[in-house]
């Protein structure tokens, strides 16, 4: 078990959301900018970091027969610290994320890698899975983010500043509600197509 | 939205307008995970409207009678999670004693509940709105009615499209996906037939 396929792992075939298909509310709620993809990615990273680290430090002092609400008031604590920290320095974006920024603490991300992987790996490993699977979550967060911003409002701007644009009639329906259900189903279905032809190649 | 909103638009608000499932993308993991067929729909929508409903008279109470008093809003989150969990496990006891037979048709879906978002979101909102009691009940309520249409309608679809021959890499999921970006588009259309 080396570190780096650990991280790659939770990039490519642990993603949390194309590989274990895990936390779509907030994938698909909070994608309708480039700018919220990565304030809800950030907000879920720390959390799903410190939890994990935490799980793991105290496995072995954790009775199994009540992990679980053990784990959801870990998880609870550090989203609360997320909400205030975020309330205080950043309100403009905790606006906009509302009411999913106090529901990562039901992100079935974080429950899932605490129960799966740091509550049996030493903290270290945790780490490196917690960082695997926020890079995943940001990659897929982003990618989505930037289809539906750049189809429904003609252009790409990060923290104000216009990276991109395109001549075409700004689409809004790919920014409101049947977008971004629009936008994963055509992702999970090119990436199914993939692996499948992956496997008909190794087999 | 303001405090003073009318009862009937909050309902409006909760089934239609706001619906959870496919406008405010709460509680999705059910919404793929649970609509293969209608009858586990029925069962979880019936388990989601119950709780939610008492999630949102329960919150309610320890939040404006318990938390605020204390000046203890900012342990908001924690409290609502353990209320919820603790919510459904006390529905679970009372449901398999007194109504066996109700039981054994919801009995899986409850446990699933605790970590369903959109329970949760219910008393999130209902915080952040500054909803009175009666306006909180009747947004659970009405969230919970949202709810069960929906997980209706996809399950009643998927069902009738089970046989239909798509390509091998849209199977499944991204098949879901697309049926719910046709019914979300319906509901995108609320917003303006229903004026506020």
């Amino acid at each position: 078990m080396d570190p780096l396929s650990e991280f790659i792992r939770g990039i490519t075939k642990d993603n949390p959301i194309f590989g274990l298909v895990l936390g779509l509310c907030p994938t698909l709620a909070v994608t309708t900018s480039i700018d919220n993809a990565i304030g809800m990615s950030a907000g879920t990273a720390f959390v799903l970091i410190c939890s994990n680290l935490m799980v793991s430090g105290l496995r072995k002092q954790i009775p199994a027969a009540v992990r679980l609400p053990i784990f959801i008031l870990i998880i609870a604590t550090f989203v609360s610290i997320v909400k205030m920290v975020m309330e205080a320095y950043f309100p403009s974006m905790f606006a906009a994320l509302g009411v999913f920024i106090p529901l990562i603490v039901v992100n079935c991300i974080i429950i899932g890698r605490a129960e799966a992987y740091a509550n049996k790996n030493n903290m270290f490993y945790s780490l490196i899975d917690a960082l695997g699977s926020s890079a995943g979550f940001l990659l897929v967060l982003v990618l989505i983010g930037g289809i539906r911003e750049l189809l429904g409002t003609g252009g790409i701007a990060i923290f104000g500043t216009q990276l991109l644009s395109i001549p075409i009639n700004p689409i809004t329906f790919m920014i409101l509600s049947p977008g971004a259900f629009l936008t994963i189903g055509i992702l999970m279905a090119i990436v199914n197509h993939i692996r499948a032809k992956k496997l008909a190649r190794g087999g | 939205m303001v405090a003073d909103a009318s009862l009937f638009q909050i309902f409006m608000d909760g089934v239609f307008i706001k619906n959870f499932l496919i406008i405010q993308f709460l509680g999705l993991c059910s919404f793929v995970g649970v609509t293969k067929d209608t009858k586990s729909a029925a069962g979880m929508s019936g388990a989601v409207i119950f709780v939610m409903t008492l999630a949102a008279t329960v919150s309610f109470l320890i939040y404006n009678f318990v938390l605020v008093p204390l000046k203890l809003e900012f342990l908001d989150l924690i409290s609502f999670i353990v209320v919820i969990a603790a919510l459904v496990q006390l529905v679970e006891f009372v449901v398999r004693k007194n109504v066996p037979s109700l039981y054994r048709s919801l009995g899986i879906y409850l446990p699933l509940i605790t970590t369903n978002c959109a329970v949760l979101g219910v008393v999130l909102l209902n915080v952040l709105n500054e909803y009175s009691f009666i306006q909180s009940v009747v947004f659970g309520a009405s969230a919970g009615l949202g709810y069960a249409l929906v997980m209706l309608m996809m399950s009643g679809i998927r069902e009738r499209t089970t046989l239909v021959n798509v390509p091998s890499s849209m199977r499944g999921l991204p098949h879901a996906f697309l049926i719910a970006t046709m019914l979300s588009m319906a509901f995108v259309n609320y917003f303006g037939v229903i004026p506020l």
